[in-house]
């Protein structure tokens, strides 16, 4: 891999500055893809000096330092009452403990990868993002605009709350990327992401919205529910499954969620 | 450019490129322990320790390793030689190829985790592939080795 020069800067204005002058200048996250996604870079910012790798808990949100490994998210005591522990879950999901140990959330969150985990699980929840120069963004808004890929994400915000909720990753080994991967919470309304489709996560609004207008959820609610989904979602084929298959499991693992969140 | 390792307590000094990555600095050092396998961190068979965690050397940059404890199975020998012997015991030990990455792996969760369960040892060695054994062997030794360390 060619890295012409490494700095490990002293501020965030440090990091922008330098981020902002060449598109083949790049911010380190935790490094565990670098190798697979990246082959050349002029200058490679490092934020290690930042204090970015902390959990705080704040009263009304918790806020991850986009530096925090993936482990240390998924054995923290606060996270894991989260919504039922459904980031935990998700990052419990990834490879093994070695990589999880490298990888951060700031990592996964701006390398916006399609098979990501953790970022179906964010969607459902309620999640900020806290960049340099952008300042807040909703993770929503972060998705759906590349404006925010030259910035420096500092901390991502997770509002408290203990929804009901349901994660599942399917994928052909436990070690390989999802095929699909499902995050449902349930407060007063339905929030539901699907990733791996085989593109970016998004969330199903017209199935939400279809089930938040309910006032019993039955088994013909989910049957629709489902087809719903399946028409609004943007399955498609890849190495690792087909269409056709990726619908089928759509169907029955938005059953099983719909069903978990609200028995 | 020159960095300094901290190896098994050890102060080092090394000249590298910043692209390159821990397992190639340490290997060509002579720390033969550490395996290349499928240099995409799938494999495990090159993991360290960084200040006491498991990590895949092929995919951390050896700049990132600076300011950090580095363990390597030279570092442990003690414990690897007596979970060598659960290993033998149990017939867990065939070609050893992964034997370095796993004994790390082990010590790591003996830090982590003084109750660790038959559960948390198969979780914690996710991604510590194995060719030989199939894995039933080795979990019944550790889980010896780890009953009979606490």
């Amino acid at each position: 891999m060619n890295i012409k020069t490494y700095t490990a800067v002293d501020s965030f204005d440090e990091a922008y500055r330098l981020l902002k002058k060449s598109k083949k200048n790049k911010i380190l996250g935790g490094g565990a893809w670098l190798k697979l996604s990246i082959k050349e870079v002029d200058h490679l910012i490092s934020l290690e000096k930042l204090s970015l790798d902390q959990i705080q808990v704040n009263k009304d949100y918790l806020e991850i330092g986009a530096l925090a490994s993936l482990r240390d998210i998924e054995i923290n005591k606060d996270i894991l009452s989260l919504d039922g522990g459904i980031l935990s879950q998700a990052i419990s999901n990834i490879m093994g403990i070695t990589i999880r140990n490298l990888a951060t959330i700031g990592g996964s969150v701006m390398g916006r990868f399609s098979f990501s985990d953790i970022l179906p699980a964010l969607m459902v929840m309620d999640v900020e993002l806290v960049f340099h120069h952008h300042k807040i963004v909703d993770l929503k808004t972060f998705l759906s605009s590349r404006d925010y890929l030259l910035d420096v994400l500092k901390y991502i915000r997770i509002k408290k709350q203990d929804r009901r909720s349901f994660f599942k990753k399917v994928s052909n080994t436990p070690l390989d990327f999802s095929i699909i991967n499902m995050a449902i919470t349930k407060g007063d309304r339905f929030n539901i992401a699907i990733g791996s489709q085989p593109g970016l996560v998004m969330l199903l609004e017209e199935t939400m919205g279809f089930l938040n207008k309910q006032v019993k959820i039955t088994d013909q609610i989910i049957e629709e529910a489902c087809d719903i989904a399946i028409k609004e979602s943007n399955l498609g084929n890849n190495i690792r499954a087909s269409k056709a298959y990726r619908e089928t499991l759509v169907r029955t693992y938005l059953k099983r969620g719909i069903k978990q969140v609200t028995s | 450019m020159k960095i300094k390792l901290n190896i098994n307590q050890q102060i080092k000094n090394f000249e590298i490129e910043p692209g390159d990555f821990l397992l190639d600095v340490l290997r060509d050092a002579g720390y033969m322990s550490l395996r290349r396998g499928c240099d995409n961190t799938s494999c495990g068979v090159c993991t360290v320790l960084l200040d006491n965690r498991p990590v895949p050397s092929c995919s951390l940059l050896a700049l990132k390793a600076q300011n950090h404890q580095i363990t390597t199975v030279e570092g442990i020998q003690e414990e690897a030689d007596k979970l060598g012997r659960y290993f033998g015991d149990e017939g867990a030990d065939q070609c050893g190829y992964c034997n370095p990455s796993m004994a790390l792996c082990v010590y790591a969760l003996k830090l982590e985790n003084k109750d660790a369960k038959e559960e948390d040892i198969k979780k914690y060695l996710v991604g510590n592939l194995c060719r030989c054994t199939g894995y039933v062997a080795q979990h019944k030794a550790i889980k010896r080795y780890l009953g009979d360390a606490s």
